[in-house]
């Protein structure tokens, strides 16, 4: 009975394995010498993204850049911006263990995370990334294309919601 | 539910993702020293409190994580206008409605 719902034909829910997450505070005037060290081009206005290969770069705020690489490259970027600080003040943080990816994609995912998620999703563009709230935890959002976004949220709120995207999912399932 | 521009990720915003942070433009004396236990005690505790137009500093802290500046209306909790933190108080006459 009551079985979990992960996904059906709408809309389906999935943890991603696990990435090299970083989180980038730096000057927007040293954003050249960061997206040299990075590999890509960072955005400059808050929102966007700029993906590269298997790199990936948002912009969250101000001075703040979120950065997706592959778990293997984490050293490795970590060494290259360390090889920069001397003379590009800059903070470089490691969150990879501090957040779950929660994919939702299907035709429906706008739909499903407009249970707890307050922003306007119709004006947010494919390839964009926004600090918000789903219900009252704080996640990042990230809209990969219409039907496909992804949250980032900290561990220690994922069952809260891992738990409501699974109630909207049954509901959905229902035909509610 | 308010809708709050935010001037640094320059987007209309819900307000869950805000946070008040008291009455803007007070600014802290240089020389604390200086000031007798009243005008000390004003700058701490003593605010406008107006009926109308009020300068306020918000926090996007759900998203950008910057304070910025507002002018809301206390009655109809109208926002005026949203600004950058450390630029003088707009001049109402001129104060532009930030569209829906």
């Amino acid at each position: 009975m009551n079985a979990p719902v992960k996904s059906f034909a709408a809309v389906s829910v999935a943890v991603l394995p696990p990435v090299a997450r970083l989180n980038l505070r730096i000057a927007p005037a040293d954003l050249d010498t960061a997206s040299a060290t990075f590999g890509l081009p960072l955005p400059g206005k808050i929102g966007q993204g700029q993906a590269k290969g298997d790199r990936a770069a948002w912009c969250l705020g101000p001075d703040e850049w979120l950065l997706h690489a592959p778990e293997v490259e984490q050293a490795a970027i970590v060494a290259d911006f360390a090889a920069v600080r001397a003379l590009t003040p800059h903070s470089l943080t490691v969150i990879s263990d501090r957040e779950f990816t929660i994919a939702i994609t299907g035709p429906s995912a706008q739909e499903l995370l407009s249970v707890a998620c307050p922003l306007d999703l119709l004006r947010m563009a494919p390839g964009t990334a926004k600090r918000t709230l789903f219900d009252s935890a704080q996640v990042v959002l990230i809209r990969d294309s219409d039907d496909a976004f992804r949250i980032e949220v900290w561990r220690s709120f994922f069952p809260h919601v891992s738990e409501l995207l699974d109630i909207a999912l049954r509901e959905f399932a229902c035909g509610l | 539910m308010l809708l709050i521009h935010c001037p640094y990720c320059v987007d209309t915003l819900p307000e869950l993702e805000f946070a008040y942070a008291g009455e803007a433009h007070i600014a802290r004396p240089a020389n604390p020293m200086s000031q007798s236990d009243e005008e000390w005690r004003d700058f701490l505790f003593i605010r406008s409190n107006p009926r109308g137009l009020h300068a306020e500093r918000w926090r996007h802290i759900h998203g950008c994580g910057r304070f910025f500046n507002a002018l809301r209306d206390t009655v109809s909790d109208k926002f005026s206008v949203t600004y950058k933190a450390g630029r003088p108080r707009p001049d109402l006459e001129k104060a532009v409605q930030v569209p829906k």
